[in-house]
């Protein structure tokens, strides 16, 4: 039983980082109706960006540096490769995004090099007891700094002008603009916070194990996790991510006893089998708003 | 012989002379090559590239006869994606299948792997393809389901779902690092992955690859111009008022999947022959980040765009190997920084961007706006 619980810990740390890419993806996606393929990019970037400046300045300013640094390029790419697209169909402005990732991905992979990089966290592989369980302190990082981060989101989404500014936008672009809302500002601002977002995931992919060049395709797990909870819902992005984190540990920890048949390192791949699961009972994801279209 | 009031004969269709735009019937109006200026080119550009088989050096030939295998696929995609508008990020699935079946079939029994002696081509290459298809329908009722980028995300999803698949399956594919023998292409119990009666291993591959792409793209393009092809059209463009006037959308957008999936399987089949290996890793989402590049940069929805984007994709390949002795900045060493792969893989994604930014149609647009600029000039509009 504490095996089990042990696990679900763990999932909930890793699927707290998952909650972070995934309110990036959303965020993007609410105020631009695209979803961003260039968060795994901008995740590695984040975590490198931590492990270069952690050795000069200290952890924990390097990691509030390089998430402001990250938001700083996230805004760069908007104003020069998105910005440009407004109006054209979302699978175009998508398949960009794509383009841009692989695009930063090879330059980030220049600062990486062919060998594993440590973020310089203070965390590694230390352990705490909680009562009968042992956990590893970096999960309980994780879990508090996304509460915390989720909390300070939903609190600037609720009660400042930029907030409501940008809620107003994802609900209808013109009608924002007629009263007043920047929409261009929306824009850049959401891919700012997505960018903020993807780096503080980054640099807590890196905890531990370190990050090498194949680190991006971690952040592809959370787009099981935005599906899952909908795509257009911020707090579904949270439980999808937490979802998904929880049932991947689990698979982790058991599949090899209860279900060898399914192969090694399928706990990898389970994200994409609850997505498909999820999907075939409900196609916008469980907290998701149904499309509903006229005629 | 009837007229009508248009003073145009409404009887038999006949050609108006210097007149190449203007069609007497429908039947010319909706002709493969509807103006003689297209089949002379078109023409001379199949006799050339049939020629291209004796001229050239036999390590370009691999090269081209890799390209075509790609523009088959390419051209599947552009079935699903570009005509049917159905955004598939899962090409390397189905593309993985036909490789696996082919494999397998054509395969010596009681080898390391599994395989059945079936090594005529004419048996495996439509297996590959009728296997990939049953794949795609398979997936299909998601597809009808979903629309846009949640179709994209599922489909991504099912690359690696089948990447893990392949990688694990180790007595079909050889596993993750391993890998296992291709296909075998044996037409008629001539091996044309050997030297033969008909020219070097090489020639005999690129021939066999050009008269399968001449096949797939005909195909395509009659598929494009029939009732089935003005369904997807009108899925793509808006599929309510598609189901309005009476398209069953269920049914049209499976069947874009099942003939896209056809289309990749077969490639899938061919693609590793001319290596004559093949690795569970290759089915990445790279490989169908690749195919979309293809469709985008060569054009959607047009057929001769896809083989364009595919020549132009796998000639990259080449182009940039020869960089380092151009450009001495650029190593050719994987260890250095900025190496050739970097700059390849740099090089996909700006094209992508850049294709998308100015150039939606891509090269068959550059190619229209060459022609409609001698076509009006010397007025520049």
């Amino acid at each position: 039983m504490t095996g089990a619980l042990e696990s679900i810990i763990r999932g909930l740390g890793n699927g707290s980082v998952y909650a972070l890419l995934a309110l990036g993806f959303v965020i993007i996606y609410k105020a631009t109706r695209v979803i961003s393929f260039a968060q795994p990019a901008l995740m590695l970037a984040g975590a490198v960006a931590v492990s270069h400046l952690a050795e000069v300045t200290g952890f924990y300013l390097a990691v509030l540096l390089s998430a402001l640094l990250i938001a700083g390029v996230a805004l760069g790419i908007e104003r020069v490769a998105i910005r440009p697209m407004v109006g054209r169909p979302v699978f175009v402005v998508a398949i960009i995004t794509l383009g841009i990732d692989v695009v930063v991905r090879v330059v980030v992979n220049g600062f990486i090099g062919r060998d594993v990089r440590q973020v310089g966290d203070p965390w590694g592989f230390g352990q705490v007891t909680l009562g009968p369980l042992v956990v590893q302190q970096r999960w309980l990082a994780m879990l508090l700094t996304t509460a915390v981060l989720v909390a300070l989101l939903f609190a600037f989404f609720r009660h400042t002008r930029y907030g409501l500014a940008m809620r107003a936008a994802a609900v209808d672009q013109e009608t924002a603009l007629a009263q007043g809302v920047s929409v261009g500002a929306v824009f850049a601002l959401s891919w700012a916070l997505a960018g903020f977002l993807a780096a503080i995931a980054g640099m807590f992919v890196g905890t531990g194990q370190g990050i090498e060049q194949m680190t991006w395709v971690v952040a592809l797990k959370a787009l099981p996790a935005i599906i899952v909870g909908g795509l257009d819902s911020l707090g579904g992005a949270v439980v999808g991510g937490l979802v998904i984190g929880v049932v991947e540990s689990l698979f982790q920890s058991y599949q090899g006893d209860f279900a060898p048949w399914l192969g090694q390192n399928f706990a990898v791949v389970s994200p994409y089998v609850v997505m498909l699961l999820v999907l075939l009972v409900r196609p916008y994801g469980l907290f998701g708003t149904r499309e509903v279209e006229r005629v | 012989m009837t007229q009508t009031t248009t003073g145009i004969p409404a009887g038999r269709p006949r050609r108006v002379r210097g007149r190449p735009l203007l069609y007497t019937s429908y039947a010319q109006d909706m002709a493969l090559l509807d103006t003689r200026a297209k089949r002379v080119w078109t023409g001379l550009l199949v006799l050339l590239a049939f020629a291209l088989s004796v001229v050239v050096a036999d390590s370009s030939l691999e090269v081209l006869a890799g390209a075509y295998v790609l523009a088959i696929g390419a051209i599947g995609l552009n079935i699903v994606t570009g005509y049917a508008g159905q955004v598939s990020l899962g090409h390397a699935f189905f593309v993985a299948i036909g490789a696996y079946t082919a494999a397998a079939l054509s395969g010596p029994p009681g080898g390391d792997n599994l395989g059945y002696g079936l090594a005529e081509i004419w048996i495996w290459l439509p297996a590959a393809g009728l296997a990939a298809a049953a794949a795609g329908v398979l997936v299909a009722p998601l597809a009808t389901r979903l629309r846009g980028l949640y179709l994209a995300i599922v489909t991504l999803g099912l690359v690696f779902l089948g990447e893990h698949v392949f990688k694990e399956w180790k007595e079909l594919t050889g596993g993750f690092g391993v890998g296992r023998e291709a296909a075998v292409p044996q037409l008629f119990g001539t091996r044309l992955d050997q030297d033969g009666a008909l020219g070097t291993r090489e020639q005999q591959l690129y021939l066999l690859m050009l008269v399968l792409l001449i096949v797939f793209a005909v195909a395509a393009r009659n598929l494009a111009r029939s009732r089935v092809g003005r369904a997807f059209a009108a899925i793509r463009d808006r599929d309510i008022a598609a189901a309005v006037i009476g398209v069953p959308l269920a049914r049209y957008k499976v069947l874009a999947f099942g003939i896209s999936s056809f289309y990749a399987g077969c490639a899938g089949g061919l693609l590793y022959t001319i290596s004559g290996y093949v690795e569970p890793s290759s089915f990445s989402l790279l490989l169908s980040v690749q195919f979309i590049a293809m469709v985008l940069i060569g054009g959607v929805a047009t057929v001769s765009g896809a083989i364009a984007g595919a020549l132009f994709i796998s000639l990259l390949q080449p182009l940039t190997r020869a960089l380092p002795a151009l450009v001495p900045v650029i190593s050719g060493d994987t260890t250095q920084t900025p190496n050739v792969f970097q700059v390849e893989t740099v090089l996909y994604g700006l094209l992508i961007v850049l294709f998308l930014v100015f150039e939606p149609r891509g090269l068959f647009g550059l190619w229209i706006r060459a022609q409609n600029y001698w076509k009006s000039w010397p007025f520049s509009y």
